[in-house]
């Protein structure tokens, strides 16, 4: 397949993703769906520090969590309309993901997993803390009305808010692909496969691993943004360290070090609970468990490098 | 000196680390109660076949111990067969009190150590004196010292030595040798010594085998081997 | 002044608790350069198998060595089983499948012994308490069993061939195969010794805050922190760094930040030891295999 042509592809599959659901989709549906655009944007910010910056960071809940409150108190509070909230959301993200970057990168590693996981599980209790009470609204949060479609446009609150939120991932997912394949990106994966021999070559290793999470931050505060606007709703408890849990799941399915595994991972977190919540409201989080160590033993590379090896082989069996 | 039946026999003896192989059939003995020396030069493949005994890379061949094949048995398997081992580096329990690194090397015994850590300290004095002290703060010399005394805690029937002479000063050097001659003299234990150093092993060994890019390259009598024209200029420098 | 005392005390009575799982994390962490991230997890588990078999009629110390039987296999068996294959993986994969017993375990208990809050009996009374009103009964006694426990795992490591093993498989695990240390069985034994002292913890703290199978996520990040503070690679500094997280939380809530911080407390201090003494108070340096 020429690049052309996989280009050809790419754009009738997101055509088909914009008109498909509008026709066929329920309104709950219509509303997973976004959701799983935003989880998307989450689990692409986590790949982009985890797949390819190599830090094995559990606190991207943290961010999703500082991109929803960011959306939602500029919509409460200032009045601000919510596609105005992304790029404050992006900023504001982005500035605490490399403020956070700065410490992280002196850890690396496992004390990097112990500190993000920390964080995780403190989140809920910062956004409920009385001080910030006044803006947070503590343990209520806040409820936000969802968008109508702009111009008059013949579409529902539902089908406006999934093509809008599918326009913004489109956007999102195009940067990272440029992001990865750039001088950034590349010398990101060097340093994940060869820290010393990227030093060596005088890689500057700590400037790049901040920029990655400043950049993973950024990607799944606009995340957490869209999937608050969607939600019409944020409190703390929704942001405990089960988000963070699920975005890792989600990344580690989808596959971490890849770009439309962050697809295929929201696809999973988004609809494999719908199935499963049928038996016991726990039994999601038990076979997101037993999922994930499968996953580590059988396709540490997630359903991305599994569907790789498998167009290779399709390809080398036409071919030869 | 030696009985007749070895102890050790190796029979075209192959190892590799992965891909990279190491030995390529290599052949020798070591008597019951003999020490035979195993010289070559860095990177010949000396350390490896050690390894390969202990069952710490993968090997092909034969290695029979005492009439049994030991290839690619666990290395924990071939301890307690009683084969001590001073490794390479001399794997000291860094963390660990001498008192418990040797303690550890009588891990496999059912009988009473105790009286074997006296026995050590009567060849080696200095490890008395710092008994209680973590081995991490031992010196060079010290260590070596201990990885000897803590392979022979397991009352071995083979001892396998890796270049106990590395990294140390001469003087240091000699004082070990000197030990270990007299360990040899008492212990009656089968050894298989490997050295960079081929004059000092000589002074030890009654067996010698020399070691080039994994291969056998001349075999003898420690007394041969010392005779030699091409060992004297290449591996003993006078 | 009688205030911060009875702070102090009772500071160390939930930090002896913190001590434990502190000391269970830098087993697994000195044996394998791990961190369970499910460790918490674990412990809550077990302390269901003792209400369970309390509630069966099992008098409370017979629930209480059964549970500690139940958990040194169950941590023996997942150590064999799943731990083992992975102990060469990068570490994403070992991060992933801690993460994935956490998982399984909390939502495990959720379905099986639903998510509301229940008591735990304690085995000390309940009695007026005791020092001049400064610590409840079961404090005392919970206590009591931590630094009994605690005390016979360090005899055990000090003063017996297989805690001299284990140390030994911990430490250099090249040269303890060398002299017949069986690794591999060690470090499954450890891996059950710190889910029996993790339930041991678990049943400790079970009738202070309740059970629910999210009783252990505050007392695993104080564990994690006072880990840290003592230094992950010393089991000494585990217990003391734990005993002061206790003591920290309950000056820093009583006077600091207040209750509503707690967490964000133990965070703060995680992140406070690694940048400023990643070694902690009593931890040596480590190679760059973390």
């Amino acid at each position: 397949m020429t690049q052309t042509n996989s280009r050809i592809l790419l754009v009738l599959f997101v055509a088909a993703a914009a008109v498909v659901p509008l026709l066929f989709a329920t309104g709950y549906q219509l509303f997973q769906l976004t959701l799983v655009v935003a989880y998307a944007l989450s689990v692409l910010g986590k790949n982009l520090v985890t797949g390819y910056g190599g830090q094995v960071s559990l606190g991207q809940g943290a961010f999703y969590a500082v991109g929803a409150y960011t959306a939602a108190i500029l919509m409460e509070h200032f009045n601000v309309p919510y596609w105005a909230t992304l790029p404050v959301a992006a900023i504001t993200t982005g500035i605490v993901g490399l403020a956070l970057g700065l410490p992280a990168l002196r850890l690396g590693g496992l004390y990097l997993a112990l500190v993000t996981f920390a964080l995780a599980v403190a989140v809920p209790q910062l956004l409920k803390y009385k001080l910030f009470e006044d803006w947070t609204g503590g343990v209520q949060g806040i409820v936000l009305m969802k968008p109508d479609a702009p111009f008059g446009l013949p579409l529902d609150n539902d089908q406006w808010l999934y093509l809008f939120t599918l326009a913004v991932g489109v956007v999102l997912f195009i940067a990272a692909t440029n992001l990865v394949r750039s001088r950034v990106g590349l010398a990101l994966m060097a340093i994940r496969d060869q820290p010393l021999a990227a030093e060596a070559m005088g890689v500057e290793l700590s400037r790049y691993k901040t920029l990655t999470f400043g950049f993973g931050a950024l990607f799944t505060g606009v995340g957490g943004a869209l999937g608050a606007i969607a939600v019409g709703f944020v409190s703390p408890d929704s942001f405990s360290i089960a988000l963070s849990l699920t975005l890792f799941v989600g990344m580690v399915i989808g596959g971490a070090a890849s770009i439309s595994g962050a697809v295929y991972g929201a696809l999973f977190i988004v609809f494999m609970p719908n199935f499963a919540e049928q038996i016991s409201k726990a039994v999601p989080g038990a076979i997101f468990g037993v999922i994930l160590i499968l996953f580590m033993f059988f396709a540490p590379g997630g359903i991305a490098s599994v569907l790789a090896t498998q167009l290779r082989r399709l390809r080398a069996a036409r071919t030869g | 000196m030696a009985d007749a039946a070895p102890i050790l026999e190796a029979k075209g003896l192959h190892a590799a680390y992965g891909p990279v192989r190491v030995l390529h059939g290599i052949d020798f003995v070591v008597n019951t109660g003999g020490v035979t020396a195993l010289l070559g030069a860095n990177g010949a493949g000396k350390t490896t076949t050690l390894r390969a005994i202990c069952g710490m890379v993968r090997s092909t061949g034969d290695l029979m111990f005492d009439g049994r094949r030991i290839n690619n048995l666990p290395t924990e398997a071939i301890a307690a067969m009683r084969v001590g081992h001073v490794p390479d580096g001399r794997g000291t329990f860094m963390e660990l009190t001498v008192e418990e690194n040797l303690r550890l090397g009588g891990y496999t015994r059912r009988d009473s150590i105790e009286p074997d850590l006296e026995r050590m300290f009567g060849y080696f004095p200095k490890l008395k004196d710092r008994f209680r002290q973590q081995a991490g703060t031992l010196s060079g010399g010290e260590q070596q010292m201990l990885a000897i005394a803590r392979a022979l805690m397991i009352k071995p029937r083979l001892l396998l030595l890796d270049e106990p002479s590395f990294g140390l000063a001469p003087l240091i050097v000699r004082e070990i040798f000197g030990i270990m001659k007299q360990i040899i003299a008492t212990e009656r234990t089968s050894i298989l010594l490997v050295e960079q150093n081929a004059s000092l092993a000589l002074t030890v060994a009654d067996m010698a085998y020399l070691l080039e890019t994994g291969k056998i390259v001349m075999s003898g009598s420690a007394e041969e081997i010392r005779r030699d024209e091409s060992v004297r200029r290449s591996y003993l420098g006078y | 002044m009688e205030g911060v005392l009875h702070q102090i005390i009772s500071g160390i009575a939930t930090g002896s608790i913190y001590a434990s799982i502190s000391l269970a994390l830098v087993m697994i962490f000195l044996a394998t350069h791990h961190i369970n991230f499910a460790q918490g997890e674990m412990a809550m588990f077990s302390t269901y198998i003792a209400l369970t078999l309390i509630q069966a009629g099992v008098p409370y110390w017979g629930a209480f060595v059964l549970t500690l039987v139940f958990s040194f296999v169950g941590g023996l068996v997942m150590q064999r089983t799943l731990l083992e294959p992975l102990a060469r993986a990068p570490v994403l994969a070992s991060v992933g499948a801690f993460l994935g017993l956490l998982l399984i375990f909390n939502n495990i208990a959720g379905w099986l012994f639903t998510y509301t809050l229940q008591p735990f009996p304690t085995p000390f009374g309940t009695g007026a308490p005791i020092l001049g009103g400064m610590l409840s009964r079961h404090e005392l006694g919970s206590t009591a069993v931590t630094l009994v426990v605690l005390t016979a795992v360090w005899a055990f490591f000090r003063y017996t061939k297989l805690g001299l093993a284990l140390r030994g498989a911990a430490y250099n695990p090249v040269s303890s195969r060398l002299v017949g240390v069986p690794v591999a069985r060690m470090l499954a034994l450890g891996w059950g010794l710190a889910a029996a002292i993790g339930a041991i913890a678990g049943m400790m703290v079970a009738p202070i805050v309740f059970l629910d199978p999210n009783m252990m996520g505050g007392v695993l990040l104080y564990a994690f922190a006072g880990a840290l503070l003592g230094g992950i690679t010393s089991p000494l500094g585990a217990v003391v760094g734990g005993v002061l997280m206790g003591v920290i939380e309950n000056i820093a809530g009583a006077y600091v930040v207040g209750t509503e911080l707690k967490l964000t407390t133990a965070l703060v201090i995680i992140v406070v030891v690694l940048v400023v003494k990643p070694t902690g108070l009593f931890g040596k340096a480590l190679a760059s295999r973390v």
